[in-house]
């Protein structure tokens, strides 16, 4: 037993060890030659222009919800004008950022984790690396600038679209003034908001990425490890994806005050 | 890092007491050899003997345990992964699952490493089309490999691999698995490679007949064709036999020193 679990151990901290490389040389990778721009610009339309749909339809209901759920608790208080500015402060500086982050991890870790996966077990990659080409430049580093800077914009857009579908409710069921509503929400945002908003997309993108790559990467054992590694994929970039909001969260109030 | 002349004559590849375990399992024990430039060297073993693992340690994709290896006069052991990248430009590898990127059309697999060099695009095309028709499979172009028979997608491999004319290649079973009229134009590739380009190769199989094909045979330009050496003829194959068992070198020598060994294993092993 004793020795089973120090084998364990020995396994995890291992693998640690070689997520916190790939990670690394995939950042590192961008800032010298040679750099695949096909490759980024290819990925870049993948993560970002594939996951629109999903990522449109997530903000849009979530706003919606958002709207109808802090009305019912703003109501009781009188205060149903504020729904506006509680719809746009959520959405842009936590569900915006989390929940574009979460449906893009479903789709892209997975996607990397059995791409590079498959790549890895039918020797794909040893290949790659035979052939003079090192895969961290030309599979990684493409993955993890393009899903960071997709996210970014797609997150833009999930908070627009969640705020649009707020005003949806807001109008039709809540009775509001739309006028009203789009002025609490955009009046009621500071920069710390947005700043906050917009630097989550950038890590967990980087999350997503680095944790889809090197799943896949790491595969081992047919079609059966490609699997595994596909689900381990999505699983340990969700909740890493949540564990590090919570703790950004909290710096970033430190760091830029109290509201 | 790069030893220039080592031990004096010119080696493609040196293996100087290199030992390698995966966990508790043993796969090279203190295992040397030498392949000299422009000579095939035919590792032959049973199955989990560690020849394939002895191409992935030439070719840095592995690390041995211990011991050094030398590719090209540069020392494979002593060099990181960034610097390899280079060395491995000079080297071809065909795997034995062939391992063509499968999202890449046959054209796009085989231009990989023009590609990669920046090479532009009427030159790719121009020597992607010669290295098609060396494998006599230039009209494969467009096609992607899951289109490919297991023979045609090893062609592929060969073509992929000998496209910037490698100064050393490394052949894990290329006619593994295919019926013999296939093999014999795999292996007249191999005899072809051996004697018009003059390439050092290393070369994994389990078909017995190949490696004595390789030996006995050597390519007529005039003829475009492989041609059996005739009796009598003092010509050198500069093909040798290397025998693997237990991760050590249990027999080394050519043609007619496998043929003629007395040892039962060796024995055994070609009546098998």
């Amino acid at each position: 037993m004793a020795f089973s679990l120090t084998e364990y151990a020995k396994g995890n901290v291992l693998a640690v060890q070689e997520y916190s490389i790939l990670s690394w040389r995939a950042l590192a990778n961008l800032f010298s030659q040679p750099r695949y721009l096909g490759d980024i610009l290819q990925q870049m339309d993948v993560i970002g222009v594939g996951s629109l749909p999903i990522v449109v339809l997530t903000g849009f209901f979530t706003g919606a919800v958002l709207a109808l759920q802090s009305a019912n608790s703003l109501a009781r208080f009188g205060a149903l004008s504020f729904t506006g500015q509680l719809v746009s402060m959520s959405m842009v500086r936590e569900l915006g950022p989390v929940l574009t982050s979460l449906m893009v991890a479903g789709r892209n870790a997975s996607g990397m984790a059995s791409e590079l996966g498959s790549m890895q077990v039918t020797e794909q990659i040893d290949a790659m690396r035979a052939l003079g080409t090192d895969p961290s430049r030309k599979l990684v580093t493409p993955r993890l600038t393009a899903t960071m800077f997709m996210l970014f914009f797609l997150t833009i857009l999930s908070d627009l679209v969640g705020l649009a579908g707020g005003s949806v409710i807001a109008l039709l069921l809540l009775r509001l003034d739309l006028n009203q509503y789009w002025t609490s929400a955009w009046q009621t945002l500071r920069y710390s908001d947005i700043f906050m908003g917009l630097l989550k997309p950038v890590l967990f993108g980087y999350i997503i990425a680095t944790v889809g790559c090197f799943y896949g990467m790491s595969a081992k054992g047919g079609t059966q490890g490609v699997g595994r590694a596909t689900t381990q994929a999505v699983v340990a970039a969700s909740v890493l994806i949540l564990a590090v909001d919570l703790f950004v969260t909290r710096l970033l109030m430190v760091v830029l005050g109290p509201l | 890092m790069s030893e220039a002349s080592h031990n004096g004559t010119s080696k493609a590849v040196v293996f100087e007491d290199v030992s390698l375990s995966f966990d508790e399992q043993v796969i090279l024990d203190g295992l040397s050899f030498e392949l000299e430039t422009g000579a095939t060297k035919v590792l032959l073993g049973v199955a989990g003997s560690g020849k394939t693992t002895i191409l992935k340690l030439t070719l840095g994709l592995l690390r041995p345990d211990s011991g050094r290896i030398f590719v090209l006069d540069q020392e494979v052991t002593a060099m990181r992964e960034t610097e390899l990248f280079q060395l491995r430009n000079r080297i071809g590898m065909v795997f034995q699952e062939s391992a063509l990127f499968d999202s890449l059309s046959v054209e796009d697999n085989v231009a990989f490493r023009l590609s990669e060099e920046k090479v532009s695009e009427a030159e790719i095309h121009r020597r992607v089309l010669e290295a098609l028709r060396f494998v006599e499979l230039e009209h494969t172009l467009k096609l992607f490999p899951s289109e490919l028979s297991g023979g045609m997608k090893r062609r592929v491999a060969i073509a992929r691999a000998m496209i910037t004319n490698p100064e050393v290649l490394l052949y894990d079973s290329p006619t593994a698995g295919l019926d013999p009229v296939t093999s014999t134009t795999i292996v007249e590739l191999l005899v072809k490679q051996r004697d018009v380009y003059k390439t050092s190769a290393l070369l994994v199989t389990h078909r017995l007949q190949d490696a004595f094909t390789m030996a006995t045979h050597y390519f007529n330009k005039d003829k475009n064709k492989m041609v059996e050496v005739p009796r009598g003829w003092d010509w050198d194959s500069k093909t040798s036999f290397l025998v693997l068992k237990d991760g050590k070198k249990f027999f080394e020598g050519d043609a007619g020193e496998i043929a003629n060994s007395n040892n039962t294993y060796i024995r055994d092993y070609l009546t098998l």
